[in-house]
């Protein structure tokens, strides 16, 4: 066999094709019957809507009730309150807790502070003493979403506005877009100030925000919110944007309002006073 | 003269480049830990993956049924072997921990081993460490 440059680098180009041939082969053959076959899905007994919203009706809490309402949703939850009497044995160094520090998902306000454009001089009387619950008011166009660098806050499709606290940083920029102050930040461990943690949802640890998630865990196992199971039918939450909704019933029958409307930021949250 | 120099300096050479090997011949070392089937999933047989992908891919899997739950509120993972799961790390009877009941010898085992620190447990609970 004659050899000549010429020949040698036929058969090295011919060479190089096939050991580049094989690994191009095995993509393209994983590509065909790859991981496509996993699904994600969503459980069948799961609530659905457009965009969820609540109703709360003001004449039907008192402030035994309130206090029933915040207790079962922040212990389902695991939120921290910083009352706790401290387990030192579990948690051996812990600092001196600072009382003025708050962790709240839903709790009780007065109504000037609830409804400040509301406030009058002759406002009667009743409103200054009744319990309005508040809580994240899960805007239509949510500023906190808007704020957050990291899309850790961020519309659900539904209209929940939730968080992924994997991805929160704790800058805090939701906290002072948010003109309800629906979100706390935990500026400690909050782990030694729960009373009994519940199994059934994560705690959070230092440095993220927190605030209400409507109870998403729950919707999507088809049941209720914490707050609508304890409030006896104070509290009501529903389909928006479904006319034949219990939510947009309500609506119908009573005058309700909203917080801070003049702000724009739509939020889902109704009063009925 | 030079003939020897140069095998000589040859076998220090090839002694010292093998050191690892030498080394790990005169001293003990521990066997990575093989994780515990134990309980509910030593029953089941059957995980999400197989095996070996589970080993070697089990932190991407979480962080795509994370941004599932979270993002698009789809909680179940229907497997490419056709058993369907709870995407969730420590709640429910058909999560990670429902199944695999015993974190430490499940996970710790090998993260321990691998000085790996994922901070899933400061904030998800072990059922079994809740008094």
């Amino acid at each position: 066999m004659e050899k000549s440059r010429r020949r040698f680098l036929k058969v090295a180009g011919i060479a190089a094709i096939g050991l580049g041939a094989a690994p191009a082969m095995n993509f393209a053959a994983k590509d065909a019957h790859g991981p496509a076959a996993a699904s994600k899905v969503k459980n069948e007994a799961a609530l659905h809507a457009e965009r969820w919203g609540m109703v709360i009706d003001i004449k039907k809490i008192d402030a035994k009730l309130a206090k029933k309402i915040t207790r079962a949703c922040h212990a389902h939850h695991n939120v921290p309150d910083f009352t706790h009497e401290v387990d030192e044995q579990l948690f051996p160094d812990t600092r001196p807790v600072n009382h003025t520090q708050e962790i709240k998902w839903i709790w009780k306000e007065k109504f000037h502070y609830a409804f400040p454009d509301k406030e009058d001089e002759f406002l009667n009387e009743k409103f200054h003493h009744l319990p309005f619950l508040v809580l994240c008011n899960h805007c239509k166009n949510a500023p906190c979403v808007q704020a957050c660098p990291t899309q850790a806050t961020f519309s659900r499709e539904d209209g929940i506005v939730i968080m992924d606290y994997h991805r929160c940083i704790g800058c805090r920029f939701c906290m002072a877009a948010c003109p309800y102050g629906s979100r706390s930040f935990n500026f400690r461990d909050p782990r030694p100030f729960i009373d009994e943690t519940d199994p059934d949802f994560p705690t959070r640890s230092k440095g993220v925000v927190e605030k209400c998630n409507l109870c998403a865990e729950r919707l999507a196992k088809g049941e209720q919110p914490h707050c609508v199971e304890a409030s006896e039918g104070a509290i009501v939450v529903g389909d928006l944007e479904d006319p034949e909704s219990n939510v947009r019933k309500l609506l119908k029958e009573h005058y309700t309002i909203r917080r801070k409307q003049t702000l724009g930021t739509e939020p889902s949250v109704y009063y009925i006073v | 003269m030079t003939k020897n120099m140069i095998v000589t300096g040859l076998a220090v050479f090839v002694l010292a480049v093998l050191s690892p090997f030498w080394f790990n011949l005169v001293t003990t070392t521990q066997a990575a830990p093989e994780p515990e089937l134990l309980g509910r999933a030593k029953e089941a047989k059957k995980c999400v993956l197989d095996k070996y992908d589970m080993r070697a891919n089990h932190m991407s899997l979480l962080d795509e049924w994370r941004d599932a739950v979270v993002r698009d509120a789809d909680r179940i993972y229907v497997a490419a072997n056709g058993h369907t799961f709870n995407m969730s790390l420590s709640t429910g009877e058909n999560s990670c921990l429902g199944c695999h009941e015993d974190k430490a010898k499940f996970c710790d085992a090998c993260h321990t081993y691998t000085s790996v620190n994922p901070y899933c447990w400061e904030c998800h609970t072990n059922p079994k460490e809740i008094q």
